[in-house]
Parts: structure tokens; sequence; C-alpha cells
């Protein structure tokens, strides 16, 4: 079995990531608990005219792509693997609206196109005129997962040389009413570091795209080796522990040899139960989480993953993610957990290269 | 290569049978189950033919002896009843025996719900438990539970109207590997407002019964479906003792790059799929007895399709015929039904007649197979392709 790296990244997210030179040195802080993606400016990509038709999860997802290739140097990749929870929502959005509203009249095909989930996969093979692979996992909080999975699965078995993953969801205004209403967000506002404190049911809404380069021949640019993930449709918290040693066992680790563990809190007060008790589980292990920064969304662990590249590359830990005050004097072995309102668990492990 | 990957259960509902079992007498008498629209309120009830499934949600909710206060779409109701049927069809009385994963698809999702009730779920308490059963992944979670999959890999794939086939080619992949003993694979799609109007908007629904590879096609049927199939490593062949129905030989997968909802002229991502699949499986096009084609007969798809045949097949293209005659184009479950076809057809030695072909297409001279034909078969090549440009192979064979 081959190994396999990161090669390169691609953020959009509520925090100005687009720069790969930057990490997190300029922190955007939000009292809204639906928070927006910082938009980086998307005809330096993309031409404005194409621009102007496509749905912001396919400009985020395209953008995020092309920042994530000329990092690593490529033109094109041999596959695309996509995770998305919701797809282009809007366009979802604006043509049940339009059904409704107008009664089945006077409709035009862009926003049932868009809100294909396969969308914005498609669009970068468009973009990249890339014939390869490509799929698209739509499994709430483990679609990025499952693509890193298939990925993985392709790379360590020299199926591929490079492959392009990605995770991308955007807002919609109907779909934030909603889950307001059914408390899947915060009632109240909590502030970006109030978050784990709040006591309160549902969580702070983002959206975004983070892509990634993987590749089974290390590069200058590579940021990290990928060991494993691995998924879980259900998970009952008293084995939560258990399950993580498991994981870690299959690749001769032990809880000690983690120096970082990644958390996916996003202060829900229902569902955090599960991170806390992996975090009592790691007491002595240095944490950190992202949700204050990124908001929550069906592939907000995607901005985890870029968060743990990033840390592993530049071998600092900023001081606005940690978790506890467990200190580390390097970041080797890194372990993210993620789940969302108790369902689609996942363990991820990355390692220095 | 090595490793075979065996399918040894198979479940659907289509509107040509709530079972196996019925699918295939369908099938073979030519009985298709296109309608006008019934169970969906739309005021394009007399433009569109539709492939509706028999059973209400009542009638679902019933068999699945569902809690009243459920939330299952109908996409969901639909998957767990075919899976279900997948599940004992592969005598499997403890599925925690063996590492066993799902791996489904949709495209719908729960948009029946979401646009039933829309706005209701600004101000309406009891309707807001669908909110929840919006996303693609929510049928998939449901199905997993009716099968008692726990604390595996679950996952959804939604590449529009090649879902199903690349539920397959992963269920296939992680067995290869390693990953899993067993994986139950397929895909659920219902009829939805959504669907109608959205393929109304572009143009390609036929106001009559669907024509596939005809000269004079007028476009899609749409329909609804779900269908599993239960996919099981060596070792638990093996080990059980288990019939084995057929096996999953070879899979391609590529993309068109042409163009967001059509297919290039040529069929670029088609041929290459093909490819793939033929050279997955070691086999060479002549090793091919027949094809079960995409044939949405829209005349971009049918036109695109028959080239990409012609380019792979040369002047020996295999007996082949489209099923979307008898069930409509179910979408993300069209990979998977279609799949229960092609190793229905393996194990009857039977090739399914093209229903409604009348003129030949001007553009090249293949002929799909127009009546029903007993030949013997050893192997079955499917395609489905879709928007995005997402093209896939499978190759189903009787031997390993």
């Amino acid at each position: 079995m081959k190994n396999v790296y990161i090669n390169s990244v691609g953020s959009i997210s509520a925090q100005k990531t687009f720069d790969n030179a930057a990490f997190l040195n300029d922190i955007t802080k939000y009292h809204d608990n639906v928070i927006p993606a910082v938009n980086p400016v998307y005809k330096d990509y993309i031409s404005p005219a194409a621009a102007r038709r496509m749905a912001k999860g396919i400009k985020m997802g395209i953008v995020s792509s092309k920042i994530a290739l000329n990092e690593a140097n490529l033109d094109n990749v041999d596959a695309i693997i996509t995770g998305t929870g919701m797809g282009c929502v809007r366009d979802s959005e604006k043509f049940v609206r339009a059904i409704i509203d107008n009664d089945e009249q006077y409709l035009t095909p862009t926003p049932f196109i868009q809100s294909t989930h396969n969308t914005v996969g498609g669009q970068i093979a468009l973009e990249l005129n890339c014939k390869g692979y490509n799929f698209t996992y739509v499994h709430s909080s483990i679609s990025f997962e499952s693509a890193l999975m298939d990925a993985l699965l392709q790379l360590q078995l020299d199926e591929a040389k490079n492959i392009l993953i990605g995770g991308v969801d955007e807002h919609g205004d109907h779909t934030t009413e909603i889950h307001k209403i059914i408390n899947h967000i915060k009632p109240e506002q909590v502030g970006p570091y109030n978050l784990l404190n709040s006591k309160t049911e549902g969580a702070v809404f983002g959206e975004g795209a983070n892509f990634f380069v993987l590749s089974n021949e290390k590069s200058n640019s590579s940021y990290a080796k990928i060991t494993s993930v691995q998924t879980y449709n259900t998970l009952q918290e008293n084995a939560l522990k258990q399950q993580a040693i498991a994981f870690l066992k299959e690749h001769d680790l032990s809880t000690d040899d983690i120096d970082l563990l990644i958390l996916g809190n996003n202060g829900d007060v229902n569902f955090d139960v599960f991170y806390n008790t992996l975090s009592e589980a790691f007491s002595k292990t240095p944490q950190a989480y992202y949700k204050h920064l990124s908001g929550e969304f069906n592939t907000a662990s995607s901005f985890g993953f870029w968060l743990a590249s990033k840390i592993i590359k530049t071998q600092t830990l900023p001081e606005v993610v940690k978790l506890n005050g467990v200190q580390a004097s390097s970041y080797k072995t890194v372990l993210l957990y993620n789940q969302y309102r108790g369902e689609n668990h996942s363990f991820t492990l990355l390692s220095q290269c | 290569m090595g490793k075979g990957v065996a399918i040894t259960g198979m479940g659907i509902i289509s509107a040509i049978g709530n079972n196996v079992a019925e699918n295939y007498q369908a099938l073979i008498n030519a009985n298709k189950g296109i309608s006008r629209v019934e169970k969906i309120k739309t005021n394009h009830a007399n433009d569109i033919m539709v492939g509706e499934i028999a059973y209400t949600n009542a009638n679902m909710e019933a068999q699945l002896k569902l809690p009243k206060s459920h939330n299952y779409s109908r996409t969901a109701l639909l998957g767990a009843i075919a899976a279900k049927e997948a599940v004992k069809n592969a005598a499997i009385k403890d599925i925690s025996q063996y590492k066993t994963g799902l791996v489904s698809a949709t495209s719908v999702g729960g948009m029946d719900m979401t646009e039933t009730y829309f706005y209701d779920y600004l101000n309406n308490p009891e309707a807001q438990k669908y909110i929840d059963a919006h996303h693609a992944g929510d049928s998939t979670q449901k199905i997993a539970q009716q099968l008692n999959i726990e604390q595996s890999l679950v996952t959804t794939i939604s590449t529009a109207c090649s879902s199903a086939a690349n539920a397959i080619m992963l269920g296939a992949r992680l067995i290869k590997a390693g990953k899993l003993d067993r994986v139950i694979v397929g895909g659920a799609d219902c009829l939805s407002k959504f669907t109608i109007n959205g393929f109304k908007t572009l143009m390609i629904l036929s106001d009559t019964y669907n024509t596939p590879f005809d000269e004079h096609r007028k476009g899609l049927n749409l329909g609804e479906a779900a269908a599993f199939l239960v996919l099981e490593s060596d070792k638990v062949v093996e080990a059980e003792n288990k019939t084995v129905l057929a096996y999953v030989k070879g899979y391609g997968n590529a993309n068109d790059a042409f163009h967001q909802t059509a297919s290039s002229d040529h069929g670029d991502g088609a041929t290459l799929a093909m490819q793939q699949a033929l050279t997955v499986a070691g086999y060479a096009p002549g090793d091919i007895d027949y094809i079960n084609a995409h044939g949405t007969a829209t005349g971009n798809n049918d036109l695109s399709e028959g080239r990409a045949i012609i380019r792979v097949f040369g002047d020996q293209v295999p007996d082949f015929s489209s099923t979307k005659a008898y069930t409509g184009h179910t979408l993300a479950a069209a990979g998977a039904i279609e799949a229960v076809y092609s190793v229905l057809a393996l194990q009857n030695n039977v090739i399914y007649p093209n229903l409604n072909f009348n003129t030949q297409m001007k553009e090249f001279n293949i002929t799909p197979q127009r009546t029903l034909k007993e030949k013997a078969l050893k192997t079955v090549l499917s395609n489905s392709l879709g928007f995005g440009g997402n093209c896939s192979t499978v190759i189903f064979s009787k031997d390993q």
C-alpha cells in the first residue's frame, strides 16, 4: 500500500482562509448565528460572465479547487471527489418556491440544474476539462470523509496519482429559517468565544468550501500524510472511547501517541457530550476546536481537515483554536473526530511527513 | 485483481412490480408500468406519463410497521422495502456477523416532503418532523436502521442518473480492498413535482410512452423505484456456502466534461466508462453478451450513447436494449434496478425487448433487440449516464 499525502489546500470559509500564505492571523468575529463565507475575488479565477450564472457553492468549490491545484502546481488531476450535505441549496429553494408560487408555470431550468447534488463536482470537471473519475457524496456530516475514504482507497492501491477532494456547502435562506424553528440553530447570540459555554440547543451555522490535492507522491508542498479515515453511521456515547482506542490500535497507536486531538464541538448542549467524552479520554493531549470560526455545516469537518493540515505543516497551534491548556513540543500525529446531532461519526488520522 | 465480488441477494420495487419476481414477470411479458400520474397533483398530469409505483405511502408504512410519528420520505419507504427484500433474499440472519456496510444513492432524497410542506414548515409543528428528512443522507440512515446496520460505513452517492451504478462500484471496490466483507448497495428515488417540473423545463419529457433508440423518440418518462443488491466477499460466500446469483466483474467511471446537462455528441464519457469497465473485468469487447443500455429516449442520450457503443464495440455490437420503456427513468435508482434486471437476464438467459421501438435512427445502423430473446448469457454490461457529465458502466458475469 502506498502512502498518501495532502499536497495542497484551498479554503473558503467564514474566515479569510483563501490565502495559503496566512494562517488564522486575522480572525473575523461574528455575533450572528448564521455566518457567511468570506468571498475571495471570484473574477480572479472565473470569468465574470460565467460567475454571474453560478451558485455560490459552485463558485466556492471552483475557486478553492483552483487555489489547491495552483499550490500543487497541477493543471489537472486523475479524479475529482466532492462531498456536500445539501448541494446548491439556494437553487433548490428557488425552484421549489417557483413551483409553488407560480403554480408550476414560467419556470426556468437553471435553478433545477444547479440543484443537482453533483453540480459542483461536474462544474469543476468542466472547468478543468477533467474526464477522470468523478463522485459526489451526500451523507450529512460524513460527506467529506466519504470523499476522503474513496480517494485514500484509490491512492493507496495506486489506481490514481493525484486526486482533488473537497467539501462544500452554502447557506439558503429558507433552510436557515426552518432550522431556526426546530432549534438546530441557536436561539440566542453567543459570539465566537462563548460557543462552548452556551448551554442551549443548536449550533451556529456556517458555509464554505475546502478542497485538497491528495497524492501518493510526496512533494515540496506536502502538508501531511493521511493514515486513515473511518466513518460510523451510529456510535453510542459510552462506546466512543473504546472505538477511538480500537481505531488507533489498528494503526499500532495508543492515545499517548496523539499530539493533538481536533474536535468538532459546535456548542449544542444535547450533542457536545460526545466531544466531552472523547476530550476526557484524551485529557493529557493538547486539543483544538474550530466550529466557532467556521460555523457548523455538513462539510464543516473539511475545515477541520484544513486546520489539521496547516498545523502539521507550520507546526503552530493558533491560540484561537486551543481547547485546553496542554502543551506539546511538536504536532506529529493528529486525530480528528466529528459527528453531527449524534449521528455520522468520523475519525481521521494525519501525521507529519 | 483476484478477489471476487459476489451478488447474493436482490430486492426491488418499481412501476412494474413490488419485488424481484413481479419485476421479472413484467419484463418477460412486455408489461409496461407507464401511465398517467396519480399520486402527485401536478398541472402537467395530462402532458406527461410516468412510471409510478402502485403502493401508497400508507401501504408501505404498514408493511414496515412504522409508528405514526415517523418521518420517512417516500424515497426512504421505497428504499427500506427493496433493501429488506435484498437482505432476506441473501438469507442473512445476523447482519453483524460480518463487517457490513451500506452504500445508497438518491437524487430526490426527501424533496417530496419538502415541496409538500415548504411553507407549512414555518407554522405547522406536525409537518416540521420532515425538515430533517430532506437531506440526501437521511433515507440511507433510515435504511441502515431498518437493516440493523450499526457502527459501520454507511454513505450516500448522488451523481444524478448514474448514482446507483456508482454505489455498486464503490461497494465492489470496498470488498476487493478488504475494507468490508459485505456491502448492501443500491439506490432509491421517488417521483416529485420538483423533478417533473425540472425535466419539463429542460424539455426532455415525452407526452407519450418513451421510445428508446427510436428515430422519432420524444423524450423520457420519469419513474420511481428502489433496488438493492447484497455484495459479499469470497470469504463470506465460502464460509456460509452462499448461492451466488452473479458477480460484479467490472466497473468504470468517467466524466464527459462537456456540458452540465447534455452528453457530448460522440459520448466521450460513456466510451471511457465502458472501456474502463472492460479493462477492470479483463474482458475484450467481444466477451460482452448483452448491453442493458441507459437508453432514456431523449434525443441527446440515445444518440450519444449509441455512438459510444459503436466506438467501443465497432461492427460487433452485442444485443442491446433499454428497459426504460417499462419503468421510466428512475434517476438515481436506475443503475440499481437495471443491475437487478441484468442479473435476472444472466440467471434466465434472456434479453429483454426494447419496447416501443419502431423506426431505425438515421445517424447509425445499430438496432435494439425488439423481442424477448432466449440466449445463453455469460456477461451483461449496464450503462448509467447522468447530468454533470457523470458516466458509469458496470459489468455483471456468471463467472468469477
